[in-house]
């Protein structure tokens, strides 16, 4: 890595300002056009899911007997209206709310807890490493689907419920990627010579590894985010997630399942702003990917 | 071999143990008494203490599982709360047909997302590899429990070609290999196998990018071997790490159908999974848990032992 | 004590006594430990004030290993380290120690921290040591190792040099005001201009702040221009200490002389015929017996196989010492007797 810097900052001798390393990255994410726009989808659906309430959007819960199933178009309903009338754009909006947050909250959790678990374990190593990893290990043995399932199922319903088993889902693979960085940063010599320093453990943590080792775990979490969405719409999808009659595009397909027959493409709506927003993560985890220039 | 193999095997022991005690906890971390559902709403105390003594739940924890732990390698898994039946009988019925989906869904993803992978990797940077780029992130991006309502929107509700639920004619639970059955597997197979296509062409594109650019390919070309020759070489270099690849993503289909059973209501593991779910059928939902990380702990050991025996660099680290 | 140089009246500076690390090997079907590597096994050396230290031997000999204990980077299995009549442990901290001895690696990429700027990365080691003024000390040293601090504190190490970088590690060491300098293979990376640059800078600052040097290297020419003594390291043991001159014009251990015969001679007149050193060193998961040596030497005798020889004075009050059994009459070597003049 340190080899492809040089290479991209040929005029860095000349340069008046030395350049750091952040600015570097976000100016080639700003060169990436489909990282971008995938970007700018990301904070649009945040924003209008945030906002939703000053958007002078239907009331998501409100529903109609006349209404019911009113398909894709229908005056009033630009989208169509569900199985119990309610505007369905309404409920897209403000379904994004719930969708977003228990999709990606567990990662940013999970990158918190994995990360500080994995940097110990790597930096630590020994018997504190052993321990560590063994137990991760276990829960590698499980899909993450399986396992998301099972905690869920265990737990039930309930939001909380499912970003807790949608967080230990995520911690094990995090503190794996965190503690092969860690180890290998660990073994250099700017950490020896900060530790001949007489730095303890701690401060050499603090200064002289987060600082490496956190792009690439960062850039691995992002690539977790889309996975977390299609498997938190899916918790709901299956019933153990959202309790109705909260909007969640998961448990919406979920309800509009049974409509199929009457209406197909409305049923499908949930659904496309699942794959949408999973496929716009995965395109800006990429994008991020390689203007970190981080190496899987 | 012999040795690497007994290694493995000793490592995966201290794993086997941890997935147990998971799923033995998964049955700690619910909510509420285990035997609500089985006892009579107006038992008297007694009634009730006698009920714990009789399953065991008046004892320390740490027992309970050792008491549980001794009967699952006895083959009993406890009894169904909700039918009465022995969980391990409900389980393997019910494993087997998430057997048949996932093996028929790695028969469809495996070669197609080789072929697509190894196009992308030998055309670099052509439309074609942009074409499977494109293919392979929409693969993994796609819910699929959603692909599995808009297949069924296109070729059953529009169409009227396949049947949209259940394993055979009229929810029949016995499989067998005629048309009227295999038309059943079709949709729920093709669905399932979408993700693994997107993975596995993903990983066979690097995999022929990288090795066609390593400098023995260029040896073989310059030694004047023929085209398809390399192509033949480059092929067993890749087979190892595409192997392993296939081989966890079986396991992963095993967990991952579990709502696409529920989508196509397919009489298997995870629609057992997800009834246990609903009926708070603790002792259900842990053996099927079970059962499945177990197929999964020892996918990944048959993994690495054949990618050891097909590269023999990897028994070494 | 062995090692004792008692040809200087004054006490050493630095005392390494009896320092042991053997790492453990794991394998086989349990993960059960192997075999130990004596990566160092009973090295003893002591170095007076404002001397240099040259320590010498093929890679895998243990001198590296030597430098990372002498700083605790790697932990001791035994032995004892005294610096300036304190003990490590007893009545020193490893904190204390740190500050006292200070180390210069050989890769001055790795060594730096990419993610810092080179002002912060030489403030470190004095703000994390508590030193007033950490900013101003290392702009001080800046200078001195001749970067200016108003071009060079606000960069990043991959925008500098190879023999920039260096100069930076060198002032980071001596930002905290250190006594022993540790240079491990330090300007073995750099091009010959730039090595001989850095040496003279390193020699300066030697005078200048009464430094203490341990260097550690593998090219001999470079360890003479900078060394008082030189020690020869074999197979993580001593085989041989004398003071630069003494160990230059008659090296007394074969091993010694073989190294030394390796060397290009600049001379034409004075290349070697002796055979130069063959084959690879032993494995040091399994030393050879006795004379860890005597499966290369070409001196070998029955008893090298057997008896394992001892540190010892060339003679009365010599400053010159060998481990080997030429050298000393009572060993049973046959050749014992004319051993010093082989």
């Amino acid at each position: 890595m340190a080899q492809v810097e040089a290479e991209l900052q040929p005029q860095a001798e000349a340069a008046p300002k030395p350049q750091g390393y952040w600015s570097g990255v976000l100016g080639r994410l700003a060169g990436d056009k489909v990282a971008m726009a995938c970007l700018i989808v990301i904070a649009l659906l945040i924003l209008s899911a945030v906002f939703a309430p000053w958007l002078g959007l239907a009331d998501p819960y409100r529903g109609s007997m006349i209404a019911r199933l009113k398909p894709i178009g229908t005056e009033g309903h630009i989208l169509g209206a569900d199985e119990q009338g309610r505007d369905m754009l309404a409920r897209l909006i403000y379904g994004g709310r719930l969708t977003l947050f228990i999709g990606l909250m567990p990662v940013v959790f999970a990158f918190f807890i994995g990360s500080a678990l994995g940097i110990a374990a790597g930096y630590v190593g020994g018997l504190t490493n052993t321990i560590i990893m063994r137990v991760v290990d276990v829960f590698f043995a499980f899909p993450s689907v399986l396992l998301a399932i099972a905690i869920s199922g265990a737990l039930g319903a309930g939001i909380t419920n499912s970003l807790v088993s949608l967080t230990i889902v995520f911690i094990p693979p995090v503190t794996r990627v965190a503690e092969a960085v860690t180890s290998g940063v660990r073994s250099l010599d700017y950490i020896d010579a900060a530790r001949a320093s007489g730095a303890g453990a701690l401060t050499v943590i603090r200064v002289h590894v987060i600082g490496n080792v956190l792009s690439p775990i960062f850039v691995y979490a992002t690539s977790l985010t889309s996975v977390c969405m299609i498997l938190a719409a899916g918790l709901s999808f299956l019933g153990i997630g959202v309790r109705p009659p909260e909007p969640e595009w998961g448990l919406m397909l979920n309800t509009l399942r049974a409509a199929i027959y009457v209406d197909p493409w409305l049923a499908a709506l949930p659904g496309v702003m699942i794959f949408a927003t999973s496929l716009c993560l995965n395109l800006l985890s990429d994008g991020l990917r390689s203007a970190m220039n981080v190496r899987d | 071999m012999l040795s690497y193999f007994l290694r493995r095997l000793i490592l995966v022991l201290p794993v086997a143990f941890g997935v147990s005690v998971v799923c033995f906890m998964l049955v700690q971390i619910a909510p509420g008494d285990p035997l609500t559902a089985i006892m009579p709403v107006d038992a008297t105390a007694e009634q009730q203490a006698a009920m714990r003594a009789a399953y065991g739940l008046d004892k320390p924890v740490p027992v309970q599982y050792l008491i549980w732990i001794a009967n699952l390698l006895q083959g009993d898994m406890g009894r169904s709360i909700a039918t009465g039946r022995p969980v391990a009988a409900e389980v393997f019925g019910a494993v087997g047909n998430s057997l048949l989906l996932a093996f028929s869904a790695a028969i469809i993803a495996f070669p197609i997302g080789t072929f697509l992978g190894f196009l992308a990797g030998y055309f670099r940077d052509t439309v074609l590899d942009r074409a499977v780029t494109a293919i392979s992130i929409a693969g993994v991006s796609v819910p699929n429990y959603w692909l599995g309502i808009v297949l069924v929107i296109i070729f059953s509700v529009n169409l009227g070609w396949l049947p949209s639920m259940g394993a055979g004619p009229g929810g029949s639970q016995d499989w067998h290999w005629d048309w009227t059955h295999i038309r059943h597997l079709i949709l729920p197979a093709v669905t399932l196998a979408v993700v693994p296509i997107g993975i596995v062409a993903r990983t066979v594109r690097a995999l022929a990018g990288d090795i066609l650019s390593m400098d023995f390919v260029q040896a073989l070309y310059a030694k004047g071997m023929s085209r398809g020759d390399v192509l033949r070489h480059v092929a067993r270099n890749a087979a190892a790490t595409a192997l392993s690849v296939m081989g966890l993503q079986l396991g992963y289909l095993l967990g991952g159908s579990i709502l696409i059973e529920t989508v196509f209501n397919w009489p298997g593991s995870g629609f057992l999974l997800s009834n246990a779910i609903f009926q708070r059928d603790l002792p259900l939902l842990q053996g099927t848990i079970l059962i499945l990380a177990m197929f999964f702990v020892a996918m990944n050991l048959i993994v690495d032992v054949a990618q050891a025996a097909i590269d023999p660099r990897i028994k070494r680290s | 004590m062995s090692a004792t140089d008692t040809a200087r009246s004054t006490a050493p500076l630095l005392s390494v006594r009896e320092l042991k690390k053997h790492f453990p090997i794991h394998g086989g079907i349990l993960g059960r430990q192997q075999a130990v590597v004596q990566a160092v096994d009973g090295v003893s050396f002591e170095v007076a004030a404002g001397e240099t230290l040259g320590i010498v031997g093929e890679s895998g000999c243990g001198k590296s290993t030597t430098a990372k204990l002498l700083i605790g980077l790697t932990q001791m299995d035994e032995g004892d380290i005294v610096l300036d009549g304190r003990r490590l442990g007893p009545d020193m901290s490893l904190k204390a120690l740190r500050r006292d001895i200070q180390m210069v690696f050989q890769d001055s990429y790795a060594s730096l921290n990419p993610r810092m700027t080179i002002g912060d990365s030489v403030a470190f080691g004095a703000r994390v040591q508590g030193l007033d003024d950490p900013q101003g000390r290392a702009r001080r040293l800046m200078a001195r190792v001749g970067l200016d601090p108003d071009r060079f504190a606000g960069r990043y190490p991959h925008e500098l040099s190879g023999g920039q970088r260096q100069r930076v590690n060198i002032a980071r060491a001596l930002a905290m005001s250190p006594k022993v300098v540790v240079l491990d293979e330090a300007v073995s990376a750099l091009d010959k201009s730039v090595e001989a640059q850095v040496l003279n800078l390193l020699a300066d600052l030697r005078e200048e702040f009464g430094l203490t040097y341990i260097f550690i290297s593998h090219d001999l020419n470079v360890v003479r221009y900078i060394s008082d003594r030189i020690l020869v390291m074999y197979l993580g043991e001593v085989v041989e200490v004398a003071p630069v001159d003494d160990i230059w014009n008659a090296p007394a251990h074969p091993y010694t002389r073989s190294l030394f015969s390796a060397m290009p001679s600049m001379d034409p007149d004075n290349r070697t015929t002796k055979p130069p050193l063959s084959g690879d060193p032993p494995n040091p998961i399994d030393p050879p017996s006795g004379c860890r040596f005597h499966t290369r030497c070409p001196m070998a005798s029955e008893v090298c196989k057997r008896k394992h020889p001892v540190l010892g004075r060339m003679g009365q009050g010599s400053p010159h010492w060998v481990a080997c059994h030429l050298h000393d009459p009572a060993s049973g070597h046959p050749k014992a007797a004319e051993g010093a003049s082989v």
